[in-house]
Parts: structure tokens; sequence; C-alpha cells
């Protein structure tokens, strides 16, 4: 692997690997002393120029944990916001020998055209609207910690599924891993072209939670309504939002009892209220916290099989 | 000015004949040409060689004044004599804006300083393209560049009380809006992608054809209700080709252009998120590439006009979304145009003089081109190579700016000679001077 840039590039065998690679590293995270020497000497950027607080500092800590040298930059607004292009910006740090890149930006495909800018490694910490490789990842690596292999389960993606980078990553990788995907959104937040995307990809599409939690699938990925879409026409109210996509507590009710093996994920921050109930998202079912745990195990996963390979053991 | 002796060219509706150039004007065709011709006078073996009136470009971006590290009127000229161009009409989104009858006659005295092809300036429909005011339409109309082709390219004239106002006041003097049809709350102000499947899966901004569409439906019946003249820039999508068709039918005055690049390139190269292949509006999948081609072949596109629109190097290095919209197009037109429509014999050779030379100056009314290769006519003209293979190189382009997306493409069809009233502007890939 030179990059990761997209779910889309990783075979199966690829995920097999890394979600491994994850379950060695989440050993690492019980330990008293959380340090490896595998990344010693190796330099990697975070280059952030969209707000995160839970991804950057899951990519640091990983990074860290690994003894890798790691750098925070953080941007507010475009590159442009000085007058500088994209390229100019990554390639100026490119020169300082850094071995790996770790972006996020607000452009969809920002990580693409870096990788083409600069001869670290890139990996995609969330590009726009378009994909977040690691956030799927942790996502399956979670779900297989509670569910056994993914092959044949069936979990549902609920909610804002256009602006949704978590979504499209997922959507990809639960698929690559043999699951069976159901898309649950109002017609408004469905992506351009969904349906032949979904017939050429496997994923089923509706808009009826309630059906889809009565069928009782394995898995219910609730994803976060963005507040600046909620005066965008995209649905006439929270409220409306809550009743037709919400989790509720009835709908939790509804779910345990379709299938109470059932589990509960939120890539976070959650709107408690609006997508997702407190009930839902402190119930035993609830995934979330496993999640970010998850996450800087994937990740150090990810940076081991960049900037490691097989050179050096875990 | 030099006279000229044109031998054995391929001449539109004259098969092999010899031109004969005096005095910047068409003195003889035929046989006797060669025979008038004086003692001495410059001869130019056109063997293989198709003679055509030269070409005019509806929709080209001269950058001048304000970028002129993109593009100059001179850098611009280069570039369209190079691509066998005589006319090109400039469009206003300058910095400052072509809104006044100065900021025009300033663009045509430029023109002319170059001296290779006509440079026409485009007067912006509305003050500083905001959309609100109308400009000096009138007396950019009577200034010295005698205006008469209004847009805000760039911008739609969304507001339909403005749009009316200005095809009520064009009509006065048989101007014309040139529309880009773009209903900006349909088509958002980050939309650079077709709205599809691949702008999904991409997560960008979708740009739906319905935002084209249903523009170019509204002027035409503005069109109809001021019995005025509206021109449809860049039509892109099989929609809007269906709705100029509609109001061909109906008699409305309507009359459309389509770019190269929307005959030829789709969608799906966006999926690298190259910036040079972001345009406005965007590449479109193969069923509209299709409709377009068909609507050039049929007629229902009056003309091809480049979108030529450099761009400093810098300018596409951003983020895709953030990246600037436009490709350069003047130098490649004829070869993609001929190679897609001509070669594959969807089109004749008088077909694309109609959509690169006589129709187009039909719509901005350029009466000095686009006219028949007879006697008695202006020598300008352009001789083109039907059969040489072109191998398109960015860094030989006489643009000041790089963004072709056809480097390295392979190509049948070169522009050899261009004549401007007589006088040979360029030839075989160069400018004569500037």
């Amino acid at each position: 692997m030179r990059h990761l840039l997209s779910s889309a590039d990783l075979t199966r065998d690829d995920v097999r690997m890394l979600l491994a690679t994850a379950a060695e590293m989440h050993e690492v995270q019980h330990r008293d002393v959380k340090k490896l020497p595998t990344l010693r000497g190796r330099t990697i950027i975070n280059l952030f120029f969209e707000d995160s607080t839970r991804t950057r500092s899951s990519f640091e800590i990983a990074g860290k944990w690994m003894s890798a040298d790691t750098i925070n930059i953080t941007g507010k607004g475009s590159s442009t916001s000085k007058g500088e292009s994209l390229r100019d910006t990554v390639m100026t740090i490119d020169a300082m020998s850094v071995d790996c890149v770790v972006i996020r930006h607000m452009a969809s495909g920002s990580a693409h055209q870096v990788s083409q800018w600069v001869d670290a490694s890139v990996v995609n910490a969330g590009d726009g609207t378009h994909e977040h490789p690691t956030q799927a990842l942790l996502d399956a690596y979670t779900m297989e910690q509670r569910l056994g292999s993914l092959e044949g389960r069936r979990v549902a993606i609920v909610g804002d599924l256009t602006h949704s980078r978590v979504f499209r990553s997922n959507a990809i990788t639960l698929r690559t891993l043999g699951a069976h995907v159901t898309l649950v959104a109002p017609p408004t937040l469905m992506p351009s072209g969904i349906t032949a995307w979904a017939a050429a990809d496997g994923l089923e599409l509706t808009d009826d939670l309630d059906a889809v939690l009565a069928s009782g699938p394995d898995a219910v990925m609730m994803l976060r309504v963005q507040r600046e879409r909620m005066s965008g026409g995209f649905f006439p109210t929270p409220r409306e939002y809550t009743v037709g996509f919400g989790l509720t507590r009835e709908r939790l009710r509804a779910l345990t009892a379709a299938n109470p093996e059932a589990v509960i994920c939120h890539p976070g921050p959650m709107n408690r209220g609006l997508e997702i109930s407190a009930d839902a998202a402190d119930a035993a079912q609830s995934l979330v916290l496993d999640q970010v745990s998850a996450g800087v195990a994937v990740r150090m996963a990810v940076l081991y099989h960049l900037l490691a390979g097989e050179e050096v053991a875990a | 000015m030099s006279d000229l002796l044109i031998r054995g060219a391929d001449v539109l509706g004259e098969g092999t004949a010899h031109v004969l150039v005096v005095d910047g004007r068409i003195a003889a065709v035929g046989a006797a040409a060669a025979a008038d011709a004086p003692s001495g006078v410059e001869r130019l073996d056109a063997d293989g060689l198709t003679l055509l009136p030269g070409f005019v470009d509806l929709h080209t971006h001269l950058r001048e004044p304000g970028r002129e590290d993109a593009e100059t009127i001179a850098s611009g000229s280069r570039a369209a004599a190079v691509g066998g161009y005589t006319a090109v009409l400039a469009m206003a989104n300058t910095s400052p804006v072509t809104d006044t009858a100065e900021a025009a006659e300033r663009i045509l005295d430029l023109g002319r300083a170059a001296g290779l092809v006509d440079v026409v300036p485009i007067g912006a429909v509305t003050k500083g393209l905001e959309g609100h005011e109308l400009a000096e339409l009138g007396l950019m109309h009577r200034s010295r560049a005698r205006v008469s082709v209004f847009s805000d390219d760039g911008h739609c004239v969304a507001d339909g009380r403005v749009m009316r106002r200005a095809l009520e006041y064009v009509r006065a003097f048989g101007g014309v809006v040139s529309q880009h049809s773009q209903d900006p709350a349909l088509a958002g102000p980050q939309a650079c992608c077709h709205e599809g499947e691949l702008s999904g899966r991409l997560g960008l901004p979708g740009w739906p054809p319905v935002a084209e569409a249903s523009i170019i439906a509204r002027d035409a019946m503005l069109a109809r209700h001021t019995r005025s003249r509206v021109h449809v820039a860049h039509v892109s999508t099989a929609e809007g080709l269906d709705v100029v068709r509609w109001a061909k039918a109906q008699g409305i005055a309507m009359t459309a252009e389509v770019a190269p690049h929307h005959l030829a390139l789709g969608t799906e190269l966006l999926s690298g998120y190259d910036p040079v292949y972001k345009v406005n509006p965007p590449l479109r999948p193969t069923e509209d590439q299709e409709a377009l081609r068909a609507g050039l072949a049929d007629g229902s596109i009056d003309a091809v006009a480049t979108d030529h629109a450099p761009h400093a190097r810098h300018d596409k290095e951003h983020a895709f979304v953030d990246a600037a919209f436009g490709m350069l197009g003047l130098e490649t037109a004829f070869s993609v145009v001929h190679d897609l429509m001509v070669r594959t014999g969807r089109m004749s050779m008088a077909d694309l003089a109609r959509v690169m030379s006589t129709g187009p100056a039909a719509v901005a009314g350029l009466t000095g081109h686009g006219r028949p290769i007879a006697a008695g006519e202006p020598a300008t003209l352009v001789l083109v190579d039907p059969t040489a293979p072109v191998t398109v190189d960015r860094a030989t382009s006489q643009s000041l700016s790089r963004n072709t997306p056809w480097h390295g493409a392979r190509l049948t069809g070169a522009v050899h000679t261009t004549i401007l009233r007589g006088a040979v502007t360029a030839r075989e890939g160069e400018p004569t001077a500037c």
C-alpha cells in the first residue's frame, strides 16, 4: 500500500489484513506502557483543513503510540484563504521530507489530488462529501468485534447519505466484507444517481426505516445530521426528520424485538434527540465508544502498513 | 497587404480551384484566377488543402484587462489565428467588466493593435455582471466597438424581469443576449459536476440538466414575448437542446452554440478530480454528448463556440471544487470538431463551415466574416488540411495558459493557413506577427 485514499482501493484481503493488524494494535491500548518502536524516525503530518477532534486525535495518538513524530497543522477555511494553492501548500510540507500526510479537507477529491503532488504516503482522513476510509475500517472492526464475521450480515445505514463521506466508505467496505447493506434516507438526502449506483454495487434503498428495523438487521448505523442541512430545504423541520428517520426510543424497542443481538453505530458527534435518542445512544447495543477506541487501533494498523510494511514487526 | 494566389485548393462549392486575392478581397475564383494573377504575386500551393471562410468564435475569454498573466488580447489573438479564427467575440467578464462604451472600445483597440483577428467585444448585460441593473447597452452599441452581443457569461441573468428588459432594449438595435443558462437556485454556487451517479459517488456538488433547460425555456418565452433575439451559450444537455428545438419550431428567435469539449469529452473524466476538466457547464454523460452531436449535425445548434477559458496554473491547482472553471479551446477547436464530426462522416466540410464560420457570424451580425468564397468578397479565409495528423502539445500553445484537456490527444485535421482580409495571420501553427 502506498496511500489510503478510498475504501474502493482496498481488496477483501487488504481489509482483512488491516483488521487483523488492528486487533494486534488494540492490545497495545490495554498495556500500561502504550508505546511501540515501530515508526521511530518517521514523520507524520496531520493536515486538517477542517475542524475535527476525534479523527485528528485518533491519528495523532496512533502515530505517537508507534513512536512516530506527529505534527498537527490545522487551517481554517480553504488552502486559498491566504492565497496559496492547495498544491503549493502540500508541496511545501512534502519538501520537509515527511513520510506521511494525513489530510482532512472540505473538498471532495482533495486527498486524491494531494497524492499526485507529494512523495509522502497520503491517508484520506475525510475529503468533503466523498470518503472517510479509516472510519469505515474502524466501523467494520467494531462490528466484527461484537458480531463476528460480517459475511451475510445485514447493516442499515440511515440518514443524510448525500453529504456523508462515512456512508460512502462504509457502503464500500461493508460490501467488500460480504455484508448486505440497506440505505435509508428521505429522497432529498439520497445522493444523485443513487438508483443506478445502488444497483451496480448491490445496495438496497428505502425510505421506510420502520420496515427496515422490523426486519431485524444486525447493525444500524445512524448518520449525523449536519446542522447546516436543517435549513437547506432537505427536510421541513428537525421534528419531522426525527419522526421519519430518528432512532427513537420506540424504534430502539422495535429493533431489539426484531433482533435482540442488533448493534447500533454512530460516527459521532451525535445529535441526541435528532437522529438518535439518548436511549439508543446509551443502550447496551450501542457501540459508539467502542468505535472511538477502535479508531486508534485501526489507524495504527493503517500507518503501520503504509510506513513500516513488513519490515518492522509491531 | 500583399496580394495572394491560392493554388489548387479544394474550395467549398467549387471543387479544386485557384483563388486570387487582391487588396484584401477575392478577385477571382477558378481557372481565371491563375490567369489573372499578376506576375510576382505570392503563391500559396494549396494542393490537398480545403479553403473555408475564416472561423468565428462567439465565446472567447481573453482575460484582458485584469488577468493578463493568464491571457492577453495579443496572446489570445495569436491562439485564435493559429486555430483558424478570423474573428473572436471577447466575453465581458474581465476585470473591470466590459460594461461601458469606453471599456468596449479599449478591447476593440487592443484587438486592432494585435492585428491578427477581429476582436469584437461582448458587452455585459448588467453592471458588473451582478444581475441587477442593465449595463449601458445602447452606449456600447453606439460606440466605435458597435457592440451587438451582450452576455453576463459566467453568470446567468437569473432575474426574469432583468432578462426581459435586456431583450426589449437590445431589440431596438438588433442586438442579441447570449445567456449562460444556469438557474443558480438549481445548480448552486459550487456545482461543478454533472448531477448523476458519478457526482454522487465522487461527492461533488451536482449541476442538474434541469438548471439549464429551465432557463432556456424561460428565455424562449421572454424572447417570444419581447420579439427579440436570445442566444444560448454553451448548451450542454439533451434537455436544453430539446427546448432550443422547440423554440425554433415555434419561430422564436433563439440560436445556440455548443463547445467542442461538450461534444467530445464526458463526465467520467472527472473521476480523477483533475481540474483541467472542470468547466461550467460541466462535462456531461454520453447521452448528452450524442444529442449535441446530432443537434450540431442537423442544424438545431447554430455554432461551435470554444468557450476558450485560459487560466494561470495556480488558479487550477486547488481542490476540485475550488479550482477555476474553464479550458483552452481556440487552437484545438477545428481539429476536435473535424475529427469527431467530419472524419466520422457525421458532417460535411460545408456543415463545418456553417457551424464554425457562417453560423456564428450570422448570430453576431458580423458582415465581413463567414462570407461565400466568391469574387468581391473579403478574403477572410482559412486553409485546412483534412488529413493531417495532429498531436496536441500544450507546450506549443500560443496562449499564455496551459489548461488544455487535449494535451497528448491525437486528432486528424489541422489548420494550415489563416487569412484576414488578404493578410496571412498564421501559417502551420505559427502566427505571422504580433
